[in-house]
């Protein structure tokens, strides 16, 4: 299988400003050197605590945020240089899919405008055409055609949710960036949309980068996951292998902390500040296997095993 | 043996009043809470998991209203009592702590003064004792350098930490019970594993009995002693952690743990959603979701059936019919 996005030392920095004359004060670094791919018909999850730059990641890699270095090939394209113009084919190969349903549909248009907007922006299909085609995708998400005269405001967080996927399928994506789709629903719901996901990825042969804090939600979904911690991959491994053999100490805890998990590591302290990243391993301030090392000298991410990829210094 | 009740729940039935109708939000709901037990009430959201919460301490606002039930809690029914003397119920007896840290902490005032405020306004003492009791409450609860932290303000805490601090308040007056409203939902993963252990230690150290709200089976299974599982304002099966955990009875209580995935990997969402309350359906209120839904399910509200002492199950598929 061919890779359908390359990233290549992806960084995304974010100035932080103060006072009068917006004197720098420094970079927020939401993404520092981020180096990923997804294959076709693929599911990537990314994991990573709230403030670990994992949705910027996502938004970057769809271009919504511009790279301040490093590469994003698509289809063995670079792009990461493109002007907007170029783009079309891109913006319409790769969508997204947001948290908040609800703010992510406008609440004036009928759930058939809202989808069908994806259609006339990509000049596809003629105005019956395009209206059949949205009663299709609405089946496709477990919903019926009447739907399409309805209003957001009308339907429940699944099925807001469910127009949310429908509008990204709209265009016969390649790559759908799910980013956190499941975590504002209630658990029943979050397992039917999970399921549905699942049945149109095997159907459709669509790509996700699934970007989540829930364990077991990764778990369920994802080929492979990769581990975010402060703006960089930690870990990156086959599903079973990193669930079954975790090697980053940051893993070990994170699954650890899984409710119902026998050991537990509870990590001390938080999160430090992205503008201040600890110096040398980001993780050394929480790491209960901290080497001497670990304070001063960055390790380099390394294969370990075959596509298991860790950054640390005990490998 | 049995254990002590500290907390007796009999009936109770909280409404809203809406122009567009009555929200039944809790419906006619019993349930005891054993001395030094965590009790779990489990459920999606609008179950009425919280409006529970706020029943038991009188914090229903209007256009809620209790309708009918008995809190008993030292053999006091707290509906009956005067507003002033519920007052000092809380907070002395029972105390809360809420699901988001950041509303719940006054962004003006440090974090000091607040619990110091927490402490004066049940207990007498002097602004020094209770500033000194203050800073131990913070220590108690895993703030580092207490005393240099005693003066800043909540901005400048993370929201675990400001969740320790919530916490801190809610034990400013050594409550019996503490109610937690999904205290841990709106934290990291590491952090809500901090939040449960500290929970769980503080039970220990103060023989404290807690309410711990949840949506989440996982925080459910690692902490409860006995559970109650809620749908759409009420009780569907209740008993046991173990049992309900291991053999739940109830189509739902089966249902919710089918959503996580087991040891093969897959998961079976239950079908539909949550029914709006105004025109809640008929019968058992889950009989539009439940695979095993009978003629008798669309006619009657199933009772409370006892499966064993402590395990109870409302549902048709284990008796109750009224012959």
């Amino acid at each position: 299988m061919s890779n359908l996005i390359e990233i290549e030392n992806l960084r995304k920095y974010y100035p932080v400003t103060r006072g009068f004359l917006s004197k720098k004060r420094g970079d927020v670094k939401a993404v520092d050197g981020v180096s990923l791919f997804i294959k076709e018909g693929e599911t990537l999850g990314l994991v990573g605590e709230s403030g670990c730059g994992k949705s910027t990641l996502g938004r970057t890699i769809l271009k919504l945020e511009e790279a301040d270095s490093g590469q994003i090939l698509w289809r063995s394209r670079d792009i990461t240089k493109s002007r907007k113009s170029q783009l079309k084919e891109f913006r319409r190969d790769c969508q997204i899919i947001f948290q908040d349903p609800k703010s992510s549909l406008d609440p004036r248009m009928t759930v058939g405008n809202s989808i069908e907007e994806a259609l006339i922006i990509h000049d596809i299909g003629s105005r019956e055409e395009r209206t059949r085609k949205v009663g299709e995708l609405l089946l496709k998400v477990g919903l019926t055609p009447d739907f399409i005269s309805r209003y957001p405001h009308e339907l429940s967080g699944g099925q807001q949710q469910r127009i949310g996927i429908a509008r990204a399928l709209a265009v016969n994506p390649g790559l759908i960036v799910a980013d956190e789709p499941v975590s504002a629903l209630d658990v029943s719901v979050q397992a039917q949309i999970l399921n549905l996901l699942m049945e149109l990825k095997q159907e459709l042969k669509i790509s996700y980068l699934f970007i989540a804090h829930n364990l077991w939600v990764i778990r369920y979904i994802s080929d492979r996951v990769a581990i975010m911690y402060l703006g960089k991959i930690v870990e990156l491994a086959d599903k079973n292998e990193l669930f079954e053999n975790p090697l980053h100490p940051y893993t070990e805890a994170l699954l650890s902390s899984l409710p119902g998990s026998r050991n537990r590591k509870v990590l001390r302290g938080e999160v430090p500040s992205p503008m201040n990243p600890p110096k040398g391993c980001r993780f050394h301030t929480r790491c209960e296997k901290k080497l001497e090392r670990c304070g001063s000298i960055e390790p380099e991410i390394q294969e370990i095993g075959k596509g298991h990829f860790v950054m640390c210094h005990l490998y | 043996m049995t254990a002590e009740t500290i907390l007796s729940i009999e009936n109770l039935k909280t409404c809203f009043y809406t122009k567009k109708g009555i929200v039944k939000a809790v419906d006619d709901i019993s349930f005891d809470l054993l001395k030094g037990d965590v009790l779990c009430i489990v459920g999606e959201s609008g179950s009425g998991k919280t409006v529970t919460a706020l029943s038991i301490m009188r914090l229903v606002e209007s256009p809620g209203k209790i309708i009918e039930g008995k809190i008993i809690l030292d053999d006091e029914n707290l509906l009956e009592l005067s507003p002033e003397k519920m007052q000092d119920v809380r907070g002395n007896k029972i105390a809360m702590v809420f699901q988001d840290p950041h509303s719940a902490l006054n962004p003006i005032f440090t974090i000091g003064d607040q619990v110091t405020e927490a402490i004066t306004a049940h207990q007498i003492c002097t602004k020094e004792e209770a500033s000194t009791k203050a800073t131990q409450l913070l220590e108690l609860v895993g703030i580092p350098m207490s005393k240099e932290r005693y003066h800043d303000y909540p901005h400048q805490f993370s929201g675990g930490m400001k969740q320790r601090v919530v916490i801190a308040m809610a034990l400013a007056c050594h409550p019996g019970v503490l109610i937690a409203d999904e205290p841990a939902t709106a934290l990291d993963l590491t952090v809500q594993a901090q939040i449960l252990d500290l929970f769980l230690e503080l039970r220990e150290r103060f023989e404290m009995s807690i309410i711990y709200i949840t949506h989440d089976l996982g925080v459910v299974s690692e902490i409860a002693d006995s559970i109650v599982v809620m749908y759409a304002g009420r009780i569907m099966e209740k008993g046991r952690s173990i049992d309900v955990l291991e053999a739940p009875m109830h189509p739902y209580t089966k249902g919710l743990i089918s959503c996580l995935p087991s040891e093969t990997g897959k998961i079976v969402p239950i079908p539909g959603a949550i029914p709006g309350l105004i025109n809640p359906p008929g019968g058992c209120i889950f009989h539009p979701r439940c695979v095993n839904v009978m003629d008798i399910c669309r006619m009657e509200r199933p009772p409370m059936t006892k499966i064993t002492d402590e395990h109870y199950v409302s549902c048709f598929l284990y008796g109750g019919f009224n012959v």
